[in-house]
Order: C-alpha cells, then structure tokens, then sequence
C-alpha cells in the first residue's frame, strides 16, 4: 500500500505543478492579482506533497519491503539503518525523486519566503520552477518509477554499492543536489525577471540569497565528495577530474561567477544583461552535470544504472530548458536596459575580470569533459582526458584568477587610481615574493605550478584579510567578514592542494610482520593481520605500529573488507590526521612468503584543502546571514515610512 | 566612456574569453588527449610510443602471475582478437580480478608489453565501461 501511495503522491504533485505553471501562466496574462496569490499557496502544497512521496520511499527502505523493485535491487535486510535510510537516494530513481522533492520545497520556501520582489514577477518566477518541476516528474514517472512492485518478491535484496555505504552518503547527495537545486531557482527568478521586464537591483537581491545558499551547498558538497573519495577509494588522491567531479564543479564555478556580478547588478546597477546571462548558463550547468550524472554515460560510482531511454529522456529534457532558456534571453535582452557604467580599474572592473576568468576555467572544464563524449558519438573515437590536460590548461588561467581576487577587495567602486591600489597591494605582494623566494630556494624540486600556488595563496591570505585593516571591527558588516572569510578560505584550500602536490612522499611496500619502513618523517612496523567482523561485513585487519622520530607510537589499523551482498571487497584506509598533514595507510594483499603489500603516504597539510572548502562555506553563511538580516532591516524601516 | 560603448566592450571580452578557454584547452587536448586502446587496436594502428594511453579488456584467465619483490604484478589483457601482457607496480584496485574488465592507464614498451601506472576496475557488478561494453561488442559480431 505504501509504494502505491507514494506513486499516487508523486502522481498528484505532477499535477500540482501542471496546475502551478497554468495558474501563474493565467495570472499574469490577465494580471489579476486573486490568480497570482493562488498561485504561492499551491507551489507550498506541490512541495509538501512531493516531500510525502520522497518520505514514503525513505520508509519502505527503512522496512526493507522487498516487493518493492527498487528496494530489491539496492538494499538488504542486514544493512544498517542509517544506510537503509540514505540507500533511498544510492541509486537512480531514488536520487532523481530527491532531486524533484528539494526542487518543490525550494518553490515552496520561496513562495512563503519572497516579499520584496514584484508579485507578478514572484508569479513568473514560480510559473518557471513549475515548468522546470514537471520535466523531471515526467522523467520519474514514465522511465524511472522508484515505486514499482516485483512479483513475486525476493526473500532479500541485492544491497547496497559497497563503496556507498559510508556516512559520505548520508551527507554528500543530499547537499549537492540543494546547490543544483538552488541554482534552478535562482534561474527561475532570472527567467521571472526576464518575462516581466524587471531587471534591476530589486530582482537581484530578491535572487542574491539563493545564488548564496546554492553556492555555500555546493561547496560544501564538493568538499565532502572530494574528502570521502579520498578516503574511501584508497588512492590517495582528493580530486581526479573525473567527468563526476567535474559535473559538480562547473555549476560552482558560473555560481561563483553569478555570485560576484549579481553584487555588482544590486549594490551598483551594472552588469544586467551579463547576470541573466550567468544564471542561464549557472542553470544550464547544474542541469549538464545532472545529466552526466544520471545517463549512465559516464563510468563511475555514480552511473547507477545504463539505461539509452532514460539518457536521452534527460537530453532532451536538457535541450528543451537550455534552448528555452537562451530563446527567452535572446528575445529579451533587448528590452534590458543598459546599467550604469563604471571605469576600468574599479571594483566592478575586477568583477568583470574574476567573471571572465572563471567562465574560462569553465569552457575549459566544459571541453574536457564533454569531448570525450562527442568524440564517441560523432567520430566513434574512444579518448579519455585527464588531469594533465586539466591541470594543464586550467591551472594556470586559475592562479591569474587568484591574483585577482587579491587585488579584487582592495579596489574601490565606480573608479580607482591605479597607483593607490598597487600601494594597498604592497604588504600582500612581498609576503607572496618572500615565499616565492624562499620555496625556490629550498624547494626547487617542488615543480613550477605548486610552488607559485604556495606564493599566491599566501599573498592571497594577507591580502583578504586586509579589508579590514584600519575598520572599525565591530561596525563592519557580517558579509564583509563573510568575504573575508570565503577568501581566506581559498588560500587554504589552494596551500593544501599545493602542498601535497608538492611534498607528498609515498612508498609500496612487501611488508613482513616487524620489519620497520620509513615515510616521511614516520616509521611504520606491520605488526599482524587479524580476521574481524562488522554487521554486515568481515575483514582483514592490519595492525601498524607508527612513530614519529621520537614521540609515544600509536597504532592505525587499515582493512581489507568482504561484503557478501553484493559480494565485492573494498580498502578501508587507516589515517592519521597530524596538525601538518595526513599519514595515510592502506592494506592490499597477502603474498606466498606471508608478506603484506602496504601503500603508505605522507601528505604535509593535505587537510587544508577541506578545511579551506568550509572556511569558503563558512563565509558564504556569515555573508547570507548578514545580507538577509540587512533586507529585513530596510524592509522594516519602508514599513515603518 | 559611452553606456553603449561598454556594453560593446564587455561583449568582445566575453567572447574573447571563449575564444581563450578553446583556444587553450585545443592546443592542451592536441597533446593531452589519452587514447583508449583495446589490445586489437594495437596491430591495427600501431604502437602509441612516448605517450599515455589507456589500455581495456579482460583479464585473460590464469595469467595474473605476482613477481618476487611483491608488490609487482604481471597480466594478460584480451579482447578477444589480440593479447597485451601488462606489468603493474602497486596495490590492485578491489574488483581487479581474471576475467573481469580493466582499464590500464599507463605506456606501451618497444617490445608490445604495457607498464601500467593506475588501473581502473569496474565498480560494481551490474556495471562495465561503455568504452569497453563497445570494445567487446565489435569483437563478438560475426565476420562477414
């Protein structure tokens, strides 16, 4: 009963949405105010409705109703419950049923949440998120129905990717598809902005906070993805620019764009067009890596399922919103008003310059990953790119950036002398000189892009604090410290990365039980390999014995792990986390002689790169936190006139 | 300056900053760009020397031999059509097994043998590498 109460909610809430669109189509061609208040409260019931759907599968996992095809196919009795529970969205119709449930309540919070933009063009924005909802209830509804029976029901299921049975899962999902989700509604507004004509500073921060709350999960869901494939894969490696990977960071990378030159349309009026345009192709992004993820064309952990109907389902899907997206912009972007002008050496002007650089880094991210594919479809020429391309042609249009976001802060708006922003730059430019010389000096082994990264990002963290020299601290604005904060946390992140390129030692080894090898500065002894056992699994476990020169050794206990359903063996590396970096310990398998093949690596501040990632996070909530209370504030005070 | 005029400025950097990003991702793919062998392409189109390819199919049954120092491995990858001895130095990935799927990153030797750097083993059961799922269906249609 539950799985047909579900598909009847899923059913209903496709129906709402139709109802949604039709109402918010019908009130603003007739401007009648009754139609367009009718229109908030349905978009709040679509989200309920759909979130009863998402909930009643959540539960027929956690009661493992094995006559449920989906819960047969992905999850097993035995499993844990926290599992059972995430495992609703560690598969194919699962993750796309969460994806459309965030997309209804974003509509729904939006309508309860939007008063300060313009009604009819809230109404718009609401008619948008309806329309972009009901390709996606199609797509579940006639390909990928999550609440289909099977007769007769296995006795139990099949379970769950080993790989994904991991605390990652209950976090890492959920967050990337809010960040997707978000950028969809901010496309919304744009497309809401765009069909009433009201491009402005209002319609911009009517959409700030959400290009804000889409970026900050975004980045958060990155750098969770990044750290549980580190760990979880047991290759040692953070990013690896996989076609996955880099589907969540295209959208971050026009986020962040959006995010910069909405700031200019709202503080200062510019950059109109050039803003619709970003959301445009933030959305178009959000929707490819959806795409790449959910077709089944790409090889990895994420491609749940190859199935061609469902791939082409999502692509034309995606050539229907996109090409409707740049259709609407291109009849429009006439009728946008020119904003107001600034000089080139400005704030603004380094605005436009971070905006560019990073839509570069993005058609090159784009390229590489696409190319591939293309080159399959139409050449039938298999190639795959990878990261020496990336780091390659990326890399260093990257560090360029960096050094703009310097520089970018310490400019005023409107205009600016070029020699007083130089003079600002003195203090940041020789800390990064000082490095620079240092690391070449002692370092030159390093390589050229880690040891200029190291120098930027220590440029880059004095001179993202320095706004705030010679402030009044508690009188600056929460987003001011918010930015602070997120650009300090690029320099962690980017001092990490570098680092461990850089410094990283690692050894294979043979081991025998009580031979000592050394990495890094530690030695690890092999001290045995006992048999353990967890709730659903039994391993082998290595005992190390590790000491750093002359500190109290410790043990880390790597294992080597046997899953019966689905049968599949994983690494679960053993890692010590130091305050300079990473010790990193991974079991492999026995030989004749008894020996035990082991991969250790030591990796200076490798943490840096994840605690950069929620530092940036961190900013991004200071900056909402304070730019939502200062909307409330004004909003009072027109109240109170 | 003109509104106009920066508008139109804007624009040209826009489309600058495209050209750019092609331009450079080109020049990078031209040497970049790893090619994806199966072990019967090799015959067809030669030996890729001084260049990093990638290397898929099966693992030929009873052919993973382990080496004395071990930590180095020894394999057969087939398609069907021709074979490629691999030699790889490391930990195998989890699903590395004879006859599965693999894909080897890594360079051809002068002599037609392969030194793997990284190797790539199919996730899950249900799942093979569309570059491969190709691979083997060319392999298995029957010759007219």
């Amino acid at each position: 009963m539950i799985a047909e109460a579900g598909l009847a909610a899923l059913w209903i809430a496709g129906a709402i949405a139709a109802l949604q669109f039709a109402l918010s189509a019908l009130g603003i061609a007739r401007g009648d105010p009754e139609v367009q208040d009718a229109v908030r409260a349905v978009a709040v019931v679509q989200g309920l409705v759909v979130l009863l759907a998402m909930a009643l599968l959540m539960w027929l996992f956690v009661e493992s109703d094995m006559s449920v095809l989906l819960v047969a196919t992905n999850s097993h009795s035995a499993k844990p419950l926290i599992y059972k529970i995430a495992g609703a969205w560690g598969n194919h119709e699962g993750s796309m049923l969460l994806w459309v449930t965030i997309l209804g309540l974003a509509g729904g919070a939006v309508a309860i949440l939007e008063r300060r933009l313009e009604k009819a063009t809230l109404v718009a924005t609401l008619g948008a998120q309806a329309l972009i909802a009901l390709g996606f209830y199609a797509f579940l509804l006639f390909s990928s129905n999550p609440f289909a029976r099977i007769s007769p029901a296995p006795a139990d299921g099949n379970g769950l990717n080993p790989l994904l049975q991991d605390p990652g899962l209950a976090f890492h999902p959920p967050t990337l598809y809010i960040g997707y989700v978000g950028i969809s509604v901010a496309f919304s507004f744009a497309v809401g902005a765009m069909v009433m004509r009201d491009v402005g500073p209002a319609f911009a921060r009517a959409m700030r906070p959400w290009v804000l709350g889409a970026w900050i999960f975004l980045t958060l869901g990155i750098t969770a993805g990044s750290y549980w494939a580190y760990y979880e894969l047991g290759w040692g490696g953070w990013w690896f620019w996989d076609p996955v990977e880099n589907a969540s960071l295209m959208p971050w990378l026009a986020a962040t764009a959006l995010l910069h030159s909405v700031t200019v349309l709202a503080t200062r009026d510019g950059l109109r067009a050039w803003t619709i345009m970003l959301s445009v192709i933030a959305f178009s992004m959000s929707m490819i890596g959806t795409f790449l993820v959910r077709s089944g064309i790409l090889t990895s952990v994420h491609a749940f399922a190859v199935d061609p109907t469902r791939g082409s389902f999502i692509l034309v899907l995606l050539a229907l919103y996109i090409g409707g997206a740049l259709a609407l912009f291109a009849l429009r972007v006439g009728t946008i008003r020119q904003g107001s002008t600034f000089e080139l050496i400005s704030r603004e002007g380094a605005l436009v310059a971070n905006n560019l650089l990073l839509s570069v880094i993005l058609g090159i991210v784009l390229i590489g990953t696409l190319y591939p594919i293309l080159a399959a479809g139409a050449f039938g020429v298999q190639l795959s790119i990878g990261p020496p391309f990336f780091n390659k042609a990326a890399g260093p249009v990257a560090l360029v950036l960096v050094a703009v976001m310097a520089a970018g802060p310490l400019v005023r708006w409107r205009r600016d002398d070029g020699n007083m922003v130089i003079s600002r730059m003195l203090v940041p430019i020789g800390v990064a000189c000082t490095v620079l010389a240092g690391l070449f000096f002692f370092a030159m082994e390093a390589g050229l892009l880690p040891i200029l990264g190291i120098g930027l990002a220590a440029g880059l963290a004095v001179a993202s604090v320095a706004p705030l020299w010679g402030r009044n601290l508690r009188r600056t604005p929460l987003f001011t410290y918010g930015m602070v904060l997120a650009h300090l946390g690029i320099a962690v992140s980017l001092a990490g990365m570098a680092s461990e390129t850089a410094f990283t030692k690692q050894t294979l080894i043979a081991a025998r039980v009580g031979e000592p090898h050394r990495v890094g500065p530690y030695t690890v002894t092999l001290q045995g390999v006992t048999p353990v056992i967890g709730p659903n699994w039994s391993a082998l476990e290595a005992r190390l014995k590790v000491q750093r020169g002359d500190d109290a050794p410790f043990t880390l206990s790597p294992q080597s792990r046997f899953f019966s359903n689905p049968v599949t063996v994983t690494s679960e590396s053993a890692i010590a986390t130091v305050a300079d970096g990473q010790l990193y310990t991974v079991l492999g398998q026995p030989d004749a002689a008894g020996r035990w093949q082991l991969r250790l690596w030591w990796k200076p501040f490798v943490t840096l790169i994840w605690a950069g990632g929620a530092l940036i996070a961190l900013g991004g909530a200071l900056s909402l936190i304070g730019r939502v209370l200062r909307e409330n504030r004004t909003t009072l005070r027109e109240a109170r006139v | 300056m003109k509104a106009k005029h920066q508008r139109l400025v804007l624009g040209v950097l826009a489309l600058g900053a495209i050209v750019g990003a092609s331009g450079l991702a080109l020049s990078a793919l031209k040497d970049q760009a790893a090619f994806f062998y199966a072990p019967g392409d090799v015959a067809k189109l030669g030996l890729p020397l001084g260049r990093a390819v990638r290397l898929g199919g099966m693992v030929e049954g009873g052919s993973i031999k382990r080496q004395p120092d071990g930590v180095t491995i020894r394999f057969i990858v087939t398609d069907g059509k021709a074979i490629v001895p691999v030699s790889f130095k490391g930990i195998t990935p989890d699903l590395f097994k004879e006859r599965s799927g693999v894909v080897a990153e890594g360079e051809f030797r002068p002599d037609g043998s392969f030194e793997a750097t990284n190797l790539l083993a199919k996730h899950d059961e249900r799942y093979m590498p569309p570059q491969m799922a190709g691979k083997m269906v060319e392999t298995k249609k029957p010759k007219l």
